[in-house]
């Protein structure tokens, strides 16, 4: 048994053939090749069937509110910077409800890898469009077609300055987990998106639909260039996987903080000077 | 016999009142007894604002309608104010300030002052303030050299020629103050204690530093965002993480976050605000996560009267969040409340698990008073948080309180949801731990009282009538209680809203007559003592216009209903 996997049998709330089920393992294929000690790695989720991945993976987790495991997460980080700080979630969770927070933790730059589960739809409140959604599909609510442009979320965390942008299709379980390790690498704010089918409710994006229309970049493309990655976050018909960009001397916003300025110990772990605080009272 | 002096300054947003009401404050505190207030619009230049200061030879700690005297500051300073004058008010101002249609109408005691000739005399525009901070001093007799030494203090860092400079501007306005003779004073009191000027944002500010803040993240909103500035410019000297958040929702979900990971983290908002963070507070309540909320109340609903005052917002602190989960609202009154709250609302939120609200208004963190020097102790630091073991569970059930360990301290994996979950933290729909986890969380309520905060009596003892209010009404009710004729009434100061222990029924079962003071239209909290309590309430004194509670109104509506 590896590390981050349950010695006992987990009844995991998926349906069979989800692709949630090999992003899991790429997940924990990750965590053990950077030898993370367990007791250290935080997953923080949201809401949605993505979201329960910490659930059945061995570690601590907060699972709090649809749309906010992002803004936890980046607290949890910057508190206790020596902690491994993994946020995930679908793309309705992140992209959808939390919109905002997806804007600005990319402004913020926090030291933690953002996981984002894109299938598309939505699953756990039963196939309505999500803002990733293609025009045309067919939903149960958009039911002659979604006609809202989808969001590009690689080009929007690009313009926004993200300091690693990447993409993973979890047909290929190996290069899923390399990109995984790479995210939690980085030294910064580090999205991967993630593409999977759903096997129940998105009868369009396909297992075979994602293979058909992705590649895997190769070492000719240089992840420090900026406008190069932009051109593949653009093109929407040939999808790019692997690390669209990652910029090389990224300051995350931990180490940018005036609080860590002088003094690099964990807020969690300073003591209050009661002294300090009576010279304010005189 | 206590008397006292309303000296009004009205000018515009821009033009420095607060620099003056800070001089004037600390200033006056060293020979008078003095509070002070002000009302602003909600604007960055221009319009109308005034500034309080009111000048005792007692301890005061409330508003008064009825101003003194009246300098005004520009030619939009009077239309407002002409309410708040008698026939012996004095109105200080250039020739052109006031209309002689309103001179003849209101029959007003001008006194011409010239204040931006004065200020070109000493050599520059900028001096106003100073010499108006010369003038009235000089006119209540205060000793030269405190002007001199706080002038000094404030402007060290720009050198000696500023700190001179402005030392002879306010020697002008007081040789000028000195010759006014004045139709009203009063008699300095012999000596006055050696007082803390501080108004409510500070005393919150060094509250939750004592009570172990290091983290904050809110998103500015009126009157809540002084707390934030007060704590970021603080931070690096405390280690205090202060993060403007994009929205208040964020900021809520990241205190948790925060607190989770072992930090005591705070979010300062407004109802506005705070209604964005509700399902945070209901997220607190089911991951059983500390959370500090400190709300600034201000008239509603919606954008309301943005910088006006009220104590509308505590039935949506004491129902916010969807489902049932206990909670803890606190409402200083009292300037050492602010800190002593501020302390304890961190220590209760370690303690039993739960959000806890600081529910103040605009009025009350505004406003600046003498408080008695103190010193805070390390008591409310105490953590609660454990080591964990192996097989740690986050939501062990053995007792009420489970012990609430971090991640990354033990052997053990905190796992915290907001699904109904079992003792380890995970997803269950199994309807008995669901039973059992949601009586657990809710008999927390019935523990909590253990650490009731309690109130205050101010009076008699054998008091027969009873007048009631809670958080900022505290400064009028003891000064109307400390000047009032009628022996026979008290007035209790309520700093913990909700929930309430039913032993406090015994306050009202000794009254005959029972008057609750609210600035709100409805009777919030009387409606919480007679859910909570079930006791009776006589009447009901509210006010909702969006000014504070004055002195003289106090004297009067609440003289008509007692006995």
């Amino acid at each position: 048994m590896s590390k981050f996997d349950f010695e006992h049998e987990i009844d995991i709330a998926w349906c069979p053939g989800c692709g949630n089920f090999p992003l899991r393992k790429s997940i924990i294929m990750a965590l053990n090749e950077l030898n993370l000690d367990p007791t250290q790695v935080v997953f923080s989720s949201g809401i949605g069937q993505a979201a329960k991945m910490p659930q059945y993976i061995d570690a601590s987790y907060f699972n709090g509110l649809h749309g906010r495991g992002l803004s936890v997460a980046q607290a949890i980080q910057s508190v206790n910077p020596k902690l491994v700080v993994i946020a995930e979630g679908g793309d309705g969770d992140m992209y959808g409800e939390g919109g905002n927070h997806f804007i600005h933790n990319v402004r913020r730059n926090p030291n933690l890898a953002h996981i984002v589960h894109n299938n598309m739809i939505y699953g756990l409140t039963k196939g309505q469009g999500s803002p990733t959604s293609p025009k045309g599909l067919e939903t149960t609510v958009q039911i002659t077609g979604v006609y809202n442009e989808p969001l590009n979320p690689m080009a929007l965390a690009l313009s926004l300055g993200a300091t690693f942008v990447g993409r993973a299709f979890t047909g290929d379980i190996e290069r899923t987990k390399d990109m995984i390790k790479k995210a939690i690498e980085h030294k910064g704010y580090a999205i991967v998106d993630i593409f999977h089918p759903c096997v129940t409710f998105n009868k369009v994006n396909t297992f075979q639909w994602y293979k058909n229309h992705s590649f895997w970049l190769d070492e000719t493309h240089d992840p420090k260039d900026y406008r190069k990655a932009m051109d593949l976050a653009l093109d929407t018909e040939r999808l790019a996987l692997g690390v669209l960009y990652q910029k090389e001397d990224s300051i995350p916003f931990d180490e940018a903080h005036p609080v860590y300025r002088e003094d690099k110990t964990p807020i969690i772990h300073r003591k209050r000077d009661i002294a300090k605080v009576n010279e304010l009272l005189k | 016999m206590k008397d006292s002096l309303t000296i009004v300054l009205s000018g515009e947003a821009g033009q420095g009142l607060q620099t003056i009401e800070e001089f004037l404050v600390e200033a006056l505190s060293k020979e008078y007894y003095v509070f002070t207030s002000k009302e602003v619009m909600s604007r960055v230049r221009g319009g109308n604002n005034t500034v309080e200061i009111r000048v005792s030879n007692a301890p005061i700690y409330a508003l008064r309608y009825t101003i003194d005297y009246l300098f005004l500051l520009n030619k939009n300073s009077f239309y407002r104010l002409p309410k708040r004058l008698t026939k012996d008010t004095v109105v200080f101002g250039e020739e052109n300030f006031v209309t002689s249609e309103d001179k003849e109408k209101y029959n007003l005691n001008l006194e011409t002052f010239e204040l931006t000739k004065l200020a070109k005399e000493a050599g520059n525009r900028l001096f106003a303030n100073t010499i108006l901070f010369g003038y009235i001093a000089g006119m209540l007799k205060l000793s030269r050299h405190i002007g001199h030494e706080l002038i000094e203090k404030r402007f060290e860092h720009r050198g000696e020629k500023m700190v001179l400079a402005n030392q002879e501007a306010y020697d002008m306005g007081f040789e000028l103050g000195t010759n006014y003779h004045m139709p009203k004073t009063i008699e300095k009191p012999e000596s006055v204690p050696s007082y803390k000027i501080i108004d409510g944002n500070t005393a919150l500010g060094i509250g939750a530093l004592a009570g172990g803040v290091n983290y904050i993240a809110s998103y500015p909103m009126s009157p809540g965002t002084t707390v934030l500035m007060y704590l970021a410019n603080k931070g690096e000297e405390f280690g205090v993480l202060a993060e403007q958040a994009e929205d208040e929702i964020a900021a809520l979900n990241m205190v948790i976050g925060a607190w989770y990971a072992g930090a005591r983290g705070l979010a300062t908002t407004s109802g506005g605000g705070f209604a964005l963070m509700t399902e945070a507070v209901s997220l607190a309540g089911i991951t059983e996560n500390p959370a500090v909320v400190h709300v600034a109340q201000r008239p509603g609903p919606a954008t309301g009267l943005p910088t006006r005052t009220e104590q509308g917002d505590l039935n949506l602190v004491v129902y916010a969040g969807h489902g049932e989960f206990p909670r803890i609202v606190l409402a200083p009154g009292k300037l050492e409340d602010g800190i002593h709250l501020a302390q304890r609302a961190f220590w209760l939120a370690d303690k039993y698990q739960v959000p806890v609200f600081i529910l103040s208004d605009q009025f009350w963190l505004e406003s600046m008073g003498q408080m008695e020097p103190f010193e805070v102790d390390d008591r409310y630091l105490e953590s609660f948080v454990v080591k964990t073991e192996k097989d740690y569970k986050r939501y062990d059930w053995t007792n009420t309180i489970s012990p609430r360990g971090i991640p990354g301290y033990g052997e053990g994996f905190v796992k915290a949801d907001s699904d109904e979950h079992d003792e380890s933290g995970q997803i269950t729909e199994d309807f008995d731990v669901r039973v059992k986890m949601h009586e657990k969380r809710l008999a927390k309520r019935e523990l909590l009282l253990e650490d009731y905060q309690q109130a205050e009596l101010v009076g008699p003892a054998d008091y027969k009538q009873l007048v009631v209010g809670w958080g900022s009404t505290y400064g009028v009710l003891k000064e109307y209680i400390e000047t009032t004729d009628q022996k026979d009434v008290a007035y209790l100061y309520v700093k913990q809203p909700f929930p309430l222990p039913l032993s406090m029924k015994s306050y009202f079962d000794q009254a005959e007559n029972v008057v609750v003071v609210e600035s709100n239209a409805t009777g919030q909290f009387t409606n919480i003592l007679k859910l909570e309590l079930d006791v009776k309430v006589d009447h009901r004194i509210l006010k909702y216009n969006g000014e504070p509670f004055n002195i003289e109104e106090i004297n009067e509506r609440v003289s008509e209903v007692l006995r």
